[in-house]
């Protein structure tokens, strides 16, 4: 067994940024600067983490699940855990300045308006973007339907919003690899609007086929939708690439970075899509919020999606007009404590690095794919190597449905995703039924790994007909 | 242990060799039917007959993709209600529904839900109880077709 420690650049601490002595982050404070926003995702040095440390922030690692077991928590992709940190800032938020941002008169709505614009500029700065270009809404999915119905609203919209107007003989792109959020949405469009919804193929692997790029990628596409990291097969496409042919043909590419923001660093200046959607509470921040980046250019002509309060230069009964961005997109009392939570979350993600979360990751998915992929009866849904491809590990038991697996493996402590995980075309595509999945993030341990896999071994034996004769139970040893 | 409670002997035997598994003719009705959350599903024809001028159940044919629970609990329901009036299978099917939704504190009636009862388990887990209800659910639905004579589902299809 290889990879049990990290073994490149210099050990650091494990958390700068707002830091684990946990005196809260004072919003609207100062933001500390990024350093590395310009270079590309992989220059910056991987640190080895602490994860000892890093597990100490986590209150929630600390709890007894079922059986009395620890919990070993294996479901990052779906939602991640959160460290005080981030718990403190929302709190912090809640019993000091608490007020409706971007209203009233008085000091706390003055205090909570500042906390709410230093949350923007703090994401801003985590993926190399603009404040202004940062929208705030209730989660990726949110993003992306921002994007779609913007799209359908452009017809009635005026000149300045007619490039996204899309009907008839018009296409929009997808892959077949898309999370639902990234492809009902599209399907919707269409449905609208009359365009015509294609999409990429996967390979057998489950990585994006792009071989039919050059037919795809046409002169009637006006939109490229794809994900940057498959939260089934890990696999990251190349969407600089996409991006590239798209742009050549005058398209709109639309990234989907539930998947991909939270595990590396990502600088939309680099990455070549136009949007960049993501959610808060896959890195370690709340629920209840998610971003839209958009280059500035475009949100300046999009027409809104969610229409009232904060959103409006005037009203009067006969007609509206609307705000600049970010602000035409964020109708309504913006979330404002949750977008707090969501800057500590970058300040404790930048405090490790993204590059060493990068790392950790990457080194905790081979040992999966090693220790998981090498029990007979098990299949791997995904590509078998490391090489561009994220921390999301499915599998197949042969015989045993994914809901008993992650039954004996929550028996165990374990947590897993179990079913298609939002992605119904893709297990279509890959000919599987459903699927067990395991993620992983910056809290993992290798023994949590190897835990997965003899909890996986436990649901064959228990499933095989010999039950009674080994007992479920975590192995000495195991976290 | 807990698991042992919800994968009682008699449900992994069910699994394992599922009862009157199969798609057969002639039928009444043919339902669809899906778990959206895990995509397990489920095609289902019930094939009615006349019990002394009450509708009884001659025949309930299926073929299902899905866990050990849906299985198990679709084969168990089948030998239970076949050869009963509708009204006795819609009886167990309340029975069986309020079991489900116990959540480990019911009492079930043994008398009514025979082998049934072996899923008691299963209402501990709500994220399982759908699966335990999938053939129950298409059960009932195949059978109201049948008896308004609509026959062939054509809403929930592939």
């Amino acid at each position: 067994m290889t990879n049990k420690v990290i073994s490149h650049g210099a050990a650091k601490p494990h958390a700068g940024g707002s830091g684990p002595s946990g005196s809260g982050v004072s919003p609207g404070g100062g933001v500390p600067p990024r350093a590395d926003t310009s270079l590309p995702s992989r220059a910056a040095a991987a640190a080895v983490l602490d994860i000892e440390a890093i597990r100490a922030d986590f209150p929630i690692l600390g709890r007894e699940v079922r059986g009395g077991n620890p919990l070993i928590y294996l479901d990052s992709g779906a939602t991640a855990q959160k460290p005080r940190q981030v718990l403190e800032a929302e709190r912090d938020f809640y019993t000091t300045h608490n007020a409706a941002a971007h209203r009233g008169a008085h000091l706390l709505g003055e205090e909570a308006t500042d906390a709410y614009e230093a949350a923007r500029t703090r994401v801003a700065a985590f993926i190399g973007a603009e404040p202004a270009e940062i929208v705030f809404t209730k989660s990726a999915t949110e993003a992306i339907n921002l994007v779609a119905y913007a799209m359908s609203n452009a017809a009635t919209s005026g000149k300045e919003a007619a490039r996204f107007a899309v009907g008839p003989g018009d296409e929009i792109l997808v892959t077949e690899m898309e999370h639902h959020a990234n492809l009902v949405p599209w399907q919707q469009l269409c449905e609208r609007t009359g365009a015509t919804l294609r999409w990429f193929g996967v390979t057998p692997q489950g990585r994006l086929d792009t071989s039919a790029i050059g037919e795809l990628i046409n002169t009637r596409t006006r939109l490229v939708a794809v994900t940057g990291q498959s939260n089934v097969t890990g696999d990251v496409p190349d969407i600089g690439q996409i991006a590239a042919t798209a742009h050549a043909v005058g398209a709109l590419v639309v990234a989907d970075g539930a998947q991909a923001v939270p595990h590396r660093a990502v600088d939309v200046r680099a990455l070549g899509a136009d949007f960049l959607a993501f959610s808060a509470h896959k890195m370690l921040g709340p629920s209840g919020v998610g971003v839209l980046w958009g280059r500035r250019e475009l949100l300046e002509a999009m027409p809104p999606f969610i229409t009232g309060g904060s959103m409006i230069e005037v009203v009067r009964m006969e007609g509206s007009t609307f705000l600049p961005p970010p602000e035409r997109f964020e109708a309504g009392v913006p979330a404002a404590a949750q977008a707090v939570g969501l800057a500590a979350a970058c300040d404790y993600l930048d405090g490790l690095g993204m590059a060493s979360v990068e790392a950790h990751e990457h080194a905790l998915t081979g040992h999966a794919l090693e220790v998981v992929g090498g029990i007979d009866g098990v299949r791997i849904i995904g590509p078998l190597s490391t090489e561009h491809r994220g921390g999301a590990v499915s599998f197949v038991v042969d015989g045993i449905h994914p809901h008993d697996v992650g039954q004996v493996l929550d028996e165990l402590g374990i947590a897993v995703r179990t079913g298609h995980h939002c992605a119904w075309p893709l297990h279509r595509a890959l000919g599987v039924q459903a699927s067990t999945r395991a993620t992983f993030y910056v809290y993992n341990t290798h023994e949590e790994v190897d835990a997965l896999a003899d909890g996986i071994r436990q649901a064959q034996q228990f499933f095989d007909g010999t039950r009674g004769v080994v007992p479920l139970g975590r192995q000495s040893g195991a976290a | 242990m807990q698991l042992e409670s919800m994968y009682q002997e008699i449900i992994l035997d069910h699994y394992r060799r599922p009862h009157h598994a199969g798609l057969r003719e002639p039928y009444d009705a043919q339902v669809h039917h899906v778990n959206p959350t895990c995509g397990d599903e489920v095609t289902l024809r019930v094939t009615l007959k006349d019990a002394g001028g009450e509708p009884a159940i001659a025949d309930i044919s299926y073929e299902a993709l899905g866990c050990s629970i849906s299985q198990a609990s679709t084969s168990v329901m089948t030998d239970m209600i076949i050869g009963k009036t509708v009204s006795e299978g819609m009886q167990a099917s309340a029975e069986f529904l309020r079991l489900m939704q116990s959540r480990g504190e019911g009492e079930p009636d043994e008398d009514l839900l025979g082998d049934a009862v072996a899923f008691e388990g299963v209402s501990r887990y709500p994220a399982r109880i759908k699966c335990a209800l999938l053939g129950w659910m298409a059960w009932k639905d195949a059978t109201a077709r049948a008896l308004d004579g609509l026959g062939q589902d054509q809403s929930s299809g592939e």
